[in-house]
Formats: C-alpha cells, structure tokens, sequence
C-alpha cells in the first residue's frame, strides 16, 4: 500500500462555483448519513410522532368541547397548530442529536476533515427535514381521521403545508444551535423544551388571544408560531391570507438567517 | 542532538512554536516548542491532563492556541486550517466512528469529506477493509464490532484519504496486546511509505516501540524530549534489583552490592529490596549473582528492570507526590 503525499483534489485550486459544489456535496454526505441513521432506528422515527398525536387527540376529545372559536369549528382551528407543533418536535430531534455527536466524538471528527463548515448542520437539518416531513404526513392523516378538513383550493393547500415546512426547518436552525451551545443530549432536551412551550401556549395555537390577559396578548398575538398558525389556517380555509402569509415568512426566513449564522459560528469554534 | 525543541527548520513537517492553551484558569499547554520530521513518528508522552490531546486537537485545527504558532505541512493550523485539512487524518481517544452506519459506510463517507471520487473512496474503502482485517465485518453496523474493530476502523477512516500527516490520540489504549501489536505494525508500515504521525500515549512500550522521537509531557510543558534511548538515560537507565529473603542480609547485600556498581544502592527496607544503576549490559547480574551465592546471601528475586515510565516521571519531575498515581498506572 502506497501513500500519494496529497489526495485527489486540492479546494485551493477550487474557484468559488467549484468549493459551492463541493460544499453541496459535502452536505448530501451528511443528509445520507443521517437518514441512514433514522431509517436504522424507525422505533424512534414512530416515537416522535407520538407526542403530536397525543396532543391532537387531548385537544380535539378532551379540551376541544369546552373552547368555542367565533365563526370556526374548534377542529379546523386546532389541527393547523398541531401539524406546526410536530414540525417543531421534529426540530428538537437536531438538537438532541447534534449534541449526542459532540458527546460520541464524531464532530471532531467531522471538524478536523476537509468538509464545508456548513454542511454538518446543513446535512442534519435536511435530513430532520424529511423526518419532519413523515411526522407531518402522519398528522394530516390523523387531522382527517378526527374531523379536520381542508376548504380551500388545492394550491392554496399545498402553500399552506410549504409554510409548515419553512416554518419547521427554520426552527431546526434554532434547534442546531441550542445543540451546539447545550453539548450534551439531556442539557440539549431541557433547554429545547422551554421555547417550544413558549412558542405552543402563549400563542393563538389552543385558544384565541383575546381570552388571555391584557399583558400577555402583545406578545402572544405576533410571535411567531401566532402568526404562521394564522397565516396556516387563513391558507386551509381559503380566506384572505396577505395580511398573515408575509409576516410568517418573514419570520421563518428571519430565524433561519440568524440562527444559521450563528450555529455555523458556534460550530467552527467548538472547544467541546 | 535531537531535532526536538530545536528551532523550527522549514523542512519539519510539524512545528510548535511557544505554543500557549489556557481553558479559563487551568493551563492546559505552557510555551510549547517542537518539531517532527518528515517520515518520522513523535510520541506525545505524559499522564492523563498533561496537555496531549489538546496538543493534537490545536494541531487538527479542533482548538485554537491563545499564544504562539503551530505548522503542519507547512500551514498555518489556525490562518490556513482549510488549506491544512485534507493534507491531516485524525484517529481520536475514543473510536469517531458511526454505530449506526456499517464499516464500509463510514469509510466511504469520509472519503466523500476528503473530496474523494465516488469510485476513489469505494475502492479505498475496500482496501482499508481489507488491510485492516475488517473485511469479513464491512456490511455489518458498527454497533456490533469490538472494542478493537471500532479502534481499526477509526484509523482507517483517518488513513482513507492517504493524508501525508495522520495524528493518532492514545490510539490503543484499552486495546487487548494482539490487537495492539497489530496496529503497531501498521503504523511501521505507513512510516515505511512515508506518512508522519504523531501520536499521543501514555504507554512507554508504545513510545519505545513506534517512536522516533518523543516528547514528555507534564502539566502543559514539554519537560523532556529525545530518542526513547535518549529519554531512558535522563531516568537513569537500567537498575538492577536484589530482593533478599532474609531481612537481616540487607545490610550485607548493600554494602556487596555498593562495591560491585561501584554506586550506593536504594534500600527498600519494607519490600526487602535493593536497586542500583547497571550501568549497561549483564555483567553487574552475573557477577551479583555469583558473588551473593558465595556470601550465602538468599534471593527472593534478582533481576534487571528497564526504567519505567514512572522512573522516568520520578527523574524528570522530582515530585514523586503528584505524580505517582498517574504515572504507575500509565507505565504498566
């Protein structure tokens, strides 16, 4: 066995369309390891689907008949939260795991090869992407078994599921770098949890805002997930969605922008 | 003179130069010079927290040092780490490999990091497998290997890419002597075709057996650095060891003992031993044991030891205290 003093490509003589390839590369490298890994352990990939669907069955059997919605069925305004909540679950699984690769040794491993500085995160996010994606499936599916429907045109539908996935993996950009700051499993779950409760009840999600005290409601009615449930439902029910569709996408992009750059930062500094 | 510590020559494939780490208030390297030649195996000795791995992670581009520069393959580790990466492999303390992915999977995948062709990093795989005595195991999930199946691919994923650097961290510890002895000859073979390694132990046989050069450390300084030989001398070299059955004979064996080497002997009053510098070769045994067998002196045990890591701790820091633990564990 002979040893070449270099391997076959040398990025220096790469022009930057060149090292963007390589990066993309790089990047479905990681996706493919981490699907590899979802589709090796579907007792998980079940798992996280459970929680949405408890949720959903509790709101709509349980707490759905004490909540009167003015002009809505409780069913079509509930679900739409429940599939952005799955989505969400689906972004804490980045977390968790990117934190169980800084503790197993293999970030350091990733850090020391020659890949992009993006596509370890780039690679997991897509990867819990389609994770989220199979969550989401399951839920519309489950939405329908329990009474929701769809009243809107077709397109309009489908944009409104293409909101959810923006929305969810925007927060898996969030969940990346709580992962990375938390640098083990058990501090990564405790510290995913508190936003995903903050995001879930102090919103529109469960109730309207307007029940809640006068404190509250400010924020309640523009954080995000108020104003992507909105924008989601005004999609599913066909009504006008201008006012609500911008914002939400502003938001998600927003928080994809941010917590990207600052993940990617935390990643190429690590001490662990 | 040992290129060790020597002022940074151009040729050195690694280079340190007062390299400084600090994590809050804990030192964790103080002012670290070295230089490793092209071809050539550095041991990294010390005990546990004595700076190794964070030697070899500020020299995988891992962590940055707070002070002073460090060059591998004539880059700058921090200003040119992108340009350094595909020229360094990496095998850690505990095996970085993918439990959930079989062997072949991780080893092509890192070859796909390494920028690699497809057709590249599969026949590269394959060979890996092969040379690596994994061959048989390659389609199964890593999760069912062994200890030292998880150690081999480890190394093999850091050797895929043929990187002319490859830094291997306490790369047998905890591994069975077979398994060991395996990958020593491994590592031969890549000195052979070229590559440099260093590699951090805390093994002295390890040290002795692979490394050209080797530098000891304690609590973040390079307090020693040489040839395995070079370093034995500094601890005292070989010493021979009487015990003797009787603890009344002591005091005669020690004063037949001081006339043979020619030296004053360490009594172990409690243990019944005494210990004295050989001075090289056998003679001081053959003659020892003839002449305690004439004086009627009874042994328990006579023999020659090689200093041990311990020794060698012992001589260079003078501060048995601190060090015993670490360093009696380290030298076994």
């Amino acid at each position: 066995m002979t040893h070449a003093v270099l391997p076959a490509v040398r990025p220096a003589a790469l022009n930057r369309a060149g090292r963007l390839a390589l990066g993309g590369r790089d990047t479905l490298g990681v996706a493919r390891r981490n699907l590899l890994r979802i589709l090796r352990t579907p007792q998980l990939l079940l798992l996280s689907s459970v929680q949405p669907a408890l949720l959903l069955i509790v709101f709509r059997y349980v707490l759905g008949g004490a909540i009167r919605i003015p002009g809505a069925r409780y069913v079509d305004f509930v679900v739409p939260a429940v599939f952005l909540e799955a989505v969400l679950i689906g972004g804490m699984t980045t977390s968790i795991g990117l934190a169980e690769d800084i503790r197993s040794g293999i970030i350091d491993r990733f850090r020391s090869l020659p890949m992009a500085r993006s596509a370890v995160l780039a690679g997991r996010t897509l990867a819990d992407l389609t994770r989220s994606l199979f969550a989401l499936a399951l839920m519309i599916g489950l939405g329908l078994a329990v009474g929701f429907r769809f009243h809107a045109p077709i397109p309009s539908i489908v944009g409104g599921v293409g909101l959810i996935v923006l929305f969810g993996y925007a927060f898996s950009w969030m969940y990346a770098a709580i992962g990375l700051a938390a640098g083990d499993p058990e501090t990564a779950q405790v510290a995913g949890i508190l936003p995903f409760f903050i995001l879930m009840f102090a919103s529109s999600a469960i109730v309207p805002v307007a029940t809640m005290p006068g404190w509250l409601q400010p924020f309640a009615r523009n954080q995000p997930f108020s104003v992507t449930v909105g924008a989601v439902r005004a999609l599913f029910e066909g009504g006008p969605v201008t006012h609500w569709l911008w914002q939400a996408v502003a938001w998600s992009v927003g928080i994809m922008i941010v917590f990207a750059a600052a993940a990617i930062q935390r990643y190429r500094t690590l001490a662990g | 003179m040992s290129p060790l510590g020597a002022p940074a020559t151009t040729r050195a494939m690694v280079t340190l130069d007062g390299v400084s780490k600090s994590f809050g208030s804990a030192v964790a390297l103080s002012e670290v010079d070295l230089a490793v030649e092209p071809g050539t195996v550095c041991a990294l000795l010390g005990p546990n927290g004595a700076g190794k791995t964070t030697l070899v992670r500020i020299l995988t581009t891992l962590l940055r040092p707070d002070r002073g520069r460090a060059t591998v393959a004539g880059c700058d580790v921090v200003t040119d780490a992108g340009r350094l990466r595909p020229l360094i492999g990496l095998a850690g303390q505990y095996a970085a490999v993918d439990e959930l992915l079989t062997g072949r999977e991780n080893l092509e995948l890192v070859g796909l990091w390494y920028h690699l062709s497809r057709a590249d990093y599969r026949r590269r795989a394959t060979e890996v497998l092969d040379r690596l005595s994994l061959r048989d195991v390659g389609d199964r999930l890593v999760r069912t290997y062994s200890g030292g199946m998880r150690r081999r691919l480890d190394i093999g994923a850091a050797l895929l890419a043929r990187p002319p650097v490859l830094f291997l961290d306490e790369p047998t510890t905890g591994l069975d002597p077979r398994t060991r002895n395996d990958l020593w000859a491994f590592v031969d073979e890549l000195v052979a075709a070229g590559t440099t390694v260093v590699l951090s132990t805390q093994y002295m046989e390890e040290a002795e057996r692979l490394a050209h050069q080797v530098a000891v450390l304690d609590n973040g300084r390079v307090i020693a650095a040489g040839s395995p030989d070079e370093l034995k001398k500094s601890a005292g070299g070989d010493v021979l060891e009487a015990r003797v059955a009787r603890a009344a004979d002591l005091g005669a064996a020690a004063t037949l003992l001081g006339e043979l080497a020619r030296a004053d002997p360490r009594v172990e009053m409690d243990n019944q031993r005494l210990r004295v510098p050989t001075g090289g070769g056998t003679g001081l045994l053959i003659a020892a044991g003839t002449r305690f067998a004439d004086a009627g002196i009874e042994l328990a045990d006579l023999g020659i030891r090689r200093p041990t890591l311990t020794d060698v701790f012992l001589t260079l820091t003078g501060s048995p205290d601190t060090h015993s633990t670490n360093a009696k564990e380290a030298g076994r």
